[in-house]
């Protein structure tokens, strides 16, 4: 998968240590006889620790974005055109759409980058104020599709890694922008990526009293819609496997809410068996994709059970006469965090993945459901109510340090990006004529914005990375 | 910890399992894909027969009244719920022929998942009341929409209070 490196000389003569701020005059004569020996060091060989290379720490703090320049990546053969700039412009819109990174414009280019190997001006970049560069190079041949690229931190005039190149169709062109802007913004902020992602989630359309729904699956930036389901009956809440390659979901097409299992390459489906008179839902595949953790109501009290698909071995984990429901794995698959009205209202715990006694974590106002673990096992991400608003909300495991992200009439159902730095989530208006969205938001809370998609949606389930 | 193991876990879907009730009568939610027996909106679906037939499903549904509601996070039946259901019983021990489905119902204020539990816990408090009034348990089935089917649609109490209910659908079939 590694492209193989070019020569790194590019222009070092001004050379500058600093963490990417523009360039101050004074300080670049200052540190003349200081240069000369970092270059000499960095001809000789890898260079080691500098001075401040180019790195964003996500924080909970405000965030100066950092800026970027992408020109145009070079099309490599004459049918590569025009994929290359979509592509470039893809990477930009990836990064922007963030609010962590900042594009210089194009038109504010002092030079272009005309040849993906020929040597970098980082002066001319450096004076428009671009932090960091992207350039790459696309060829297409038939259907075939090859991109490469490279990352420049512009201050200290280094490559960030070493150039990549993802080779595709060009059908899947899309897909190869994000690959590029998930290895940008993972260079720059040591973090996973998330562009590269599909969400599936139900697609809504008709009045309130009498809605459609069916299950869709897009690209996590709204592009690449395909339907699952027909709207023939109510579909709810799916979840993807760790690997992406099924789908859960609670369906009505028995008349009871029922599981069901979709494979999404072929749209094949099974329930999950359910005895009469008992109502399946909330389900979630366990950590190895092998078993599904679910609600099963029976009798008017609804508990957490365990299900093995290839054994079918049922396994109860609750047995309280309250609602115990939305239960999520943490990532090592030991833990289950679920809601319960036990105390008398919804309120999250914490229990061993094979039942026992379970702790209460929320101890907030009002009233706490659908907690969803971090993929990387830090927060767990919930719904919460409280004196009319609802919430989009993380605290940690120990239900500490809780903040909300979100509030508004109805937002529930957060998702979280493989990364576990960005949650998506339903959000619905008020009225007769209120319609669910999907919204996006920074672990921070900042950065709320629409997910771009033709007509109403809800219940998203953010995938993983693709590989 | 119980530890159920069950012959087949997964059975494949249906294409044709739209309804397990073919038969059902009146103000049912009956999913997504309404059919031309069921009124999804309910209020103004009467159900076949007439009103002045006390043996027919429109008498059961409009002049009995096939539904109670609840007040918010409840599922006790009040004083009025009790009245409509020892009028439901009556007719359905009088009419042996049908059954029922006990639908439950939310209105929007919760999350999802909360408001099936929460559906579920309404329809099965009608259904151990229909029980308790003589009312074989066999002839009655529970589901819950939670809040996927409102019959009422403004985002305020008045509305609310109209979704937070529990309907009792008839259907026909001769118990065996």
């Amino acid at each position: 998968m590694f492209y193989d490196m070019v020569s790194k000389s590019g222009d070092n003569r001004q050379y500058r240590p600093a963490r990417g701020r523009p360039n101050r005059q004074s300080k670049a004569e200052m540190m003349k006889r200081v240069l000369t020996l970092l270059v000499a060091l960095f001809l000789a060989g890898p260079v080691l620790a500098q001075g401040g290379p180019l790195r964003l720490t996500i924080t909970d703090g405000v965030i100066e974005p950092i800026t970027f320049a992408v020109p145009s990546f070079e099309a490599e053969t004459p049918q590569a055109q025009q994929v290359a700039q979509d592509i470039s412009r893809l990477v930009v819109a990836d990064l922007a759409g963030t609010g962590l990174f900042r594009e210089v414009p194009a038109a504010a280019f002092i030079s272009q980058v005309s040849s993906f190997v020929q040597p970098i001006a980082f002066s001319d970049w450096r004076a428009v104020n671009a932090q960091a560069l992207i350039t790459g190079a696309v060829t297409a041949r038939g259907d075939q599709l090859v991109v490469k690229f490279r990352v420049y931190d512009v201050f200290s005039g280094q490559e960030m890694g070493g150039g990549l190149q993802f080779a595709g169709t060009t059908a899947g062109w899309r897909r190869m922008g994000h690959k590029v802007a998930d290895a940008v913004y993972s260079r720059i902020t040591g973090e996973g990526g998330y562009f590269d992602s599909r969400v599936v989630f139900v697609s809504e359309s008709g009045p309130k009293d009498n809605r459609q729904k069916r299950l869709a699956i897009m690209d996590q930036d709204g592009a690449n819609l395909q339907f699952l389901t027909d709207s023939s009956t109510i579909v709810l809440a799916p979840r993807f496997s760790p690997n992406g390659d099924r789908v859960l979901y609670t369906s009505f097409e028995s008349g009871f809410p029922r599981i069901n299992v979709l494979n999404v390459a072929s749209l094949g489906r099974q329930q999950l068996s359910t005895a009469p008179g008992e109502m399946a839902f909330s389900p979630r595949f366990s950590r190895d994709g092998q078993s599904v953790i679910y609600s099963l109501s029976n009798g008017g009290t609804t508990d957490i059970y365990r299900t093995d698909l290839a054994t079918g071995q049922h396994l109860r984990l609750t047995q309280t006469p309250s609602i115990e429901t939305a239960p999520s794995l943490s990532p090592n698959g030991d833990q289950i965090v679920f809601e319960s009205d036990r105390s008398g209202t919804q309120q999250l715990y914490i229990m061993p993945a094979n039942g026992g006694e379970a702790r209460r974590i929320s101890f907030g106002e009002g009233r706490y459901g659908t907690p969803v673990w971090s993929p990387r096992g830090d927060l767990i991400a919930f719904t919460k109510q409280n004196a009319g608003r609802f919430h989009i909300g993380v605290m940690r495991t120990d239900g500490s340090e809780e903040r909300l992200l979100t509030s508004s009439f109805l937002d529930e159902g957060p998702t979280w990006a493989p990364n576990g730095r960005v949650i998506m989530f339903s959000r619905e208006t008020q009225g007769a004529a209120g319609a669910s969205a999907l919204y996006s938001v920074d672990i921070s809370g900042r950065n709320l914005k629409a997910v771009p998609i033709q007509g109403a949606a809800s219940d998203p389930s953010w995938g993983p990375l693709q590989p | 910890m119980n530890v159920i193991t069950k012959a087949t876990v997964l059975i494949l879907v249906l294409a044709t399992a739209a309804c397990t009730n073919p038969n059902r009568f009146g103000a049912g939610s009956g999913g997504a894909g309404a059919g031309a027996d069921v009124g999804v909106n309910g209020a103004g679906a009467g159900g076949v027969g007439s009103v002045s037939d006390p043996s027919s499903p429109m008498f059961f549904n409009q002049t009995i009244g096939d539904r109670v509601l609840f007040v918010i996070d409840s599922s006790a039946i009040s004083q009025e719920g009790r009245a409509i259901l020892d009028g439901q019983a009556q007719w359905l021990l009088t009419n042996a022929d049908y059954r029922a489905i006990i639908e439950g119902h939310a209105d929007e204020q919760g999350t999802r998942e909360y408001n099936l539990a929460l559906g579920f816990r309404r329809a099965n408090a009608v259904r151990e009341y229909l029980v308790s009034r003589g009312v074989p348990s066999g002839r009655l089935e529970v589901t819950s929409y939670g809040k996927e089917r409102p019959i009422e649609i403004c985002s305020q109490e008045s509305c609310y209070a109209q979704n937070r209910r529990a309907v009792t659908v008839l259907s026909f079939a001769r118990i065996s």
